[in-house]
């Protein structure tokens, strides 16, 4: 996938989020840290631009929330910054790429410090496979089939697959 | 029966020579070459001396038996090449009367090297009132101190000198002004700074040696200076010396080896008093040792059980072992000539607790039988759990080490053979 | 990095990353529900020998919003009244299986040697005169929070170094980060040897009150009377007390610290304790983000734990 590539599923994402939540009443956006904020910051934009409206924008980092602490040496790398109060709201959480859900399974239990949501929906830019829980996205840039052993990065300028450097 | 020392160097006051000792019913029969005996103990590479004396033993009985007895504290002198022991008067009740000295003495009596104790300069080591230093002196007691405490008040000092000279004993003294060192754990510098732990400064050990010296000067009576372990307080005492005064004086091994750095451990195994000082003290106690300003190494053996030293640094009791390890902390640190060494461990000593002709004297015949024979190139590593001591307060756990006792005898009796224990 | 004894067990490096990762529970500490479950199944252990309201309280809110189990042990309520050593009770502390034990008492040393008698963490919250890191810590992320950096701050800690852990933890941890430190106090209240200290020394507080970042002022003790350490406490506020006339003079933004508890009017004058440059409570609030970073760092962050079923 090229930059064009991401632009365009971004821009497709924002539509259906509109769509599913007819209009952006009570909608807003939570980025995970690192590599969802990007384009947590690229939809809202492109809803912006769409119906006119800035949906609030906020970034969460899952560390403390994780269910590997202990098992391996963990800091959370960004800071969290949920300004605004979840009750009630339709919260998207927006992440680059979706792999075992355990990340997810983490920012679910994270949100639920900061209120009690009317609705969770959970946008990425790629989906590849691999789910250890039943967790399954709302919005989806790209399905990418991968092999475990891959990585796969998403950013603004399109998909890198890479080998686990061992 | 007779007992044969041989292939050995032999090491007194009157000097070295090669040959072999001969010793039968408690004295020393034969020096020289060649020469046969019913028990052969092996001395090849090995010195042949006088048995060690150590003038500051803490046997702790009565009253602490659970830490030594003077039967366990006896044989670590013994594995240490001890043949005599003088025995430190804070035990519980404290060796202040007649009674109490009786006691000890008759216990020393079963034990495997001489024992002779200590009597405490005043009553209960209080610091207030004479102890009957007549009585004691009338069992042999030839050593007054109040040691783990110095006689705080100058005028009470001066009437125990006074008395003691009249009955040609010496007093000793345990140097630290109490209103200095209160609450102090270590020496006062840089490490108590940083550790945070009270200090006790140089100077409370120094200000009762410069008082002491005075008060000697004043009455004429002897003053022996125990663990001193300050350059300020080795200074006076040289120069007390030279200006003719009796005053003798011992170091401690562990104020030659180790400094106050270690008690950055927190580890109470360090805690001692005086404590362990900086590197610039422990040097000049190496050069009192070197230059004479010392006259002898003593251990300040002082065990505690594990649990009464497995405390906050600050509230353990002070005190370290020392007798099975003395030998060998000289040979390793002070880089001495092996006949100085000797001197500081026997005849030195010796003279000190008026034990002269008995222990420290020349090997030679007819002279008393009580001798050690070490290796002075064997290397060790130091082992709490392989000590004789009843306690395993080494500060020198897993230390390497050079000299090693192979044989003592004491009385003419083969008691470490081999560094087996002889009961 | 498995204990946390003295501020330098950390260095430069640790005291910045405790205090980034402060930031984070900082944030996490204002959130509606300010709890995170990233301790969860821990056990943290308070050994508290010494009387202590605010580290005692603090630390436990810190486990408790990071989801840790609390295991208190209440000293005159427990078995050391009966004699019980050290040693002995820190081996049955253990034997239930805390992950961490904190431990403050009167002598200096006892975290340490703790530390050898236990496979749990070690925190010292306070041991004698050494050190009580978790105070400099929370008291480095004050300085940060309020002028950006401690690195190139002078800082003024005016009071009874001699006796006071938190002098020792904060001049190393406020030098290792790069600030000029002075200590301030009579002779009589100065540690030994404090010229091998990395400090410069006044014994007038008024030469240095105009040209600092930070005045730092310690707890001063009645008992200093009677140890004839100080004449009098009111010959010590007229000389050495932070009054609202030498406060007056302080730059406008300088910063006015202090560990507490405070003898209100002795080390510092009450109306000085009301200015917004006082920063007293916020060093409380910051202690708990700070300790929930401490206790997070040592139960949760250690890098030698094996990397394993890492997955996004």
């Amino acid at each position: 996938m090229e930059a064009e590539d991401i632009k365009r599923a971004t821009w497709r994402m924002a539509h259906e989020i509109i769509e599913r939540n007819q209009g952006l009443e009570g909608v807003v956006l939570v980025g995970l840290q690192t590599g969802g904020v990007w384009l947590a910051a690229d939809i809202a934009s492109a809803l912006n631009e769409i119906e006119g409206v800035e949906p609030p924008l906020g970034t969460l980092d899952v560390a403390f929330h994780r269910d590997d602490i202990g098992l391996r040496p963990l800091l959370p790398e960004a800071p969290t910054n949920i300004p605004f109060n979840l009750d009630g709201q339709a919260v998207v959480i927006v992440d680059d790429v979706l792999y075992t859900g355990r990340t997810i399974r983490a920012a679910l239990d994270a949100l639920n410090s900061y209120g009690r949501p009317r609705t969770v929906q959970l946008a990425v830019m790629v989906d590849r496979g691999h789910r250890e829980l039943p967790i399954r996205p709302d919005f989806v840039g790209k399905n990418l089939p991968t092999r475990r052993d891959e990585m796969v990065d998403a950013h603004r300028d399109g998909i890198d697959l890479g080998e686990i450097v061992k | 029966m007779s007992t044969v020392i041989k292939g050995g160097l032999v090491i007194d006051q009157t000097g070295e020579r090669n040959g072999d000792v001969v010793v039968e019913d408690g004295r020393v029969v034969a020096v020289g070459p060649d020469l046969s005996g019913d028990e052969v103990l092996d001395a090849s590479g090995c010195v042949v001396a006088p048995g060690f004396v150590d003038i500051h033993a803490h046997l702790r009985q009565p009253g602490a038996e659970e830490a030594e007895t003077i039967e366990t504290g006896s044989w670590a002198a013994v594995r240490g090449g001890y043949s005599a022991v003088v025995a430190m008067p804070n035990t519980n009740p404290p060796i202040d009367c007649a009674a109490v000295v009786q006691e000890v003495l008759a216990l020393g009596r079963l034990a495997p090297c001489d024992v002779y104790t200590s009597g405490a300069i005043t009553v209960g080591r209080k610091g207030e009132q004479l102890a009957p230093m007549a009585e004691m002196a009338a069992l042999g007691v030839r050593l007054f101190t109040d040691d783990g405490r110095g006689v705080q008040e100058a005028g009470l000092m001066r009437r125990a000198m006074e008395y003691a000279a009249g009955l040609g004993v010496v007093l000793a003294q345990h140097c630290e002004v109490d209103s200095l060192a209160a609450g102090g754990h270590m020496h006062e510098g840089e490490w108590s700074s940083r550790l945070g732990i009270p200090g006790v400064p140089a100077e409370a050990e120094e200000l009762m040696v410069m008082r002491d010296i005075a008060l000697s000067r004043f009455t004429g009576a002897p003053i022996h200076f125990q663990h001193l372990s300050t350059r300020g307080s080795i200074a006076m005492v040289r120069a007390a010396r030279e200006a003719g005064l009796e005053v003798t004086a011992e170091a401690a091994t562990h104020h030659f080896t180790l400094t106050d750095e270690a008690c950055a451990s927190y580890d109470p195994v360090f805690k001692v008093n005086p404590p362990l000082r900086p590197a610039d003290d422990r040097d000049a106690v190496r050069e009192g040792l070197a230059d004479g300003a010392v006259d002898a190494i003593a251990t300040d053996h002082a065990p505690h059980s594990p649990d009464t030293k497995e405390m906050p640094f600050d509230q353990a009791p002070p005190g370290m072992l020392g007798l099975e390890t003395a030998l060998a902390l000289a040979l390793t640190e002070l880089n001495l000539p092996l006949a100085e060494v000797v001197g500081l461990l026997t005849w030195q000593p010796a003279a000190i607790a008026g034990l002269k002709g008995v222990h420290g004297a020349p090997i030679a015949p007819d002279g008393p039988a009580n001798l050690c024979v070490f290796d002075p190139n064997e290397t060790w590593t130091v082992d709490p759990d392989a000590l004789a001591s009843r306690s395993r307060n080494t500060p020198y756990a897993g230390r390497q080490v050079r000299g090693r006792v192979r044989h003592t005898i004491v009385g003419g009796r083969p008691v470490l053979v081999d560094q087996e224990m002889r009961p | 990095m498995k204990h946390l004894l003295s501020i330098n067990d950390l260095g430069a490096e640790g005291i910045d990353e405790v205090c980034r990762l402060a930031d984070h529970f900082t944030e996490v500490s204002q959130r509606p529900i300010p709890k995170v479950p990233a301790l969860r199944g821990k056990t943290v252990a308070m050994l508290f020998y010494e009387d202590s309201t605010r580290t005692r309280l603090s630390f436990e809110v810190a486990a408790r919003r990071l989801s840790a189990d609390v295991m208190g042990f209440s000293v005159s309520a427990s078995s050391v009244n009966k004699g019980e050593s050290v040693r002995d009770t820190v081996a049955t502390v253990s034997a239930m299986g805390p992950d961490a034990i904190v431990v403050r008492h009167r002598s200096a040393g006892v975290p340490q040697q703790t530390a050898a008698w236990t496979d749990a963490s070690v925190i010292n919250a306070g041991d004698g005169w050494h050190e009580h890191p978790t105070q400099a810590l929370l008291d480095c992320y004050t300085i940060r929070d309020r002028l950006g950096s401690v690195a190139g701050r002078r800082i003024v800690i005016v009071g009874d170094i001699k006796h006071s852990r938190v002098a020792r933890s904060c001049v190393m941890a406020f030098t290792v980060l790069g600030a000029k430190v002075t200590l301030v106090a009579p002779p009589t209240l100065l540690p030994p040897e404090v010229g091998s200290w990395p400090v410069d020394i006044s014994f007038s507080l008024d030469a240095v009150l105009s040209d600092c970042d930070v005045v730092y002022g310690l707890r001063v003790q009645k008992e200093r009377q009677s140890e004839a350490l100080l004449p009098s406490l009111r010959e010590y506020t007229a000389q050495w007390g932070l009054t609202a006339a030498r406060a007056a003079r302080l730059h406008p933004d300088a910063l006015v610290m202090h560990p507490g508890p405070v003898n209100r009017g002795v080390e510092i004058a009450p109306e000085v304790l009301d200015q917004p440059n006082a920063t007293l409570n916020e060093q409380v609030r910051h202690g708990v983000a700070v300790r929930m970073a401490v206790l997070y760092l040592l139960l949760a962050a250690d890098p030698d734990l094996r990397p394993e079923g890492a997955g996004t």
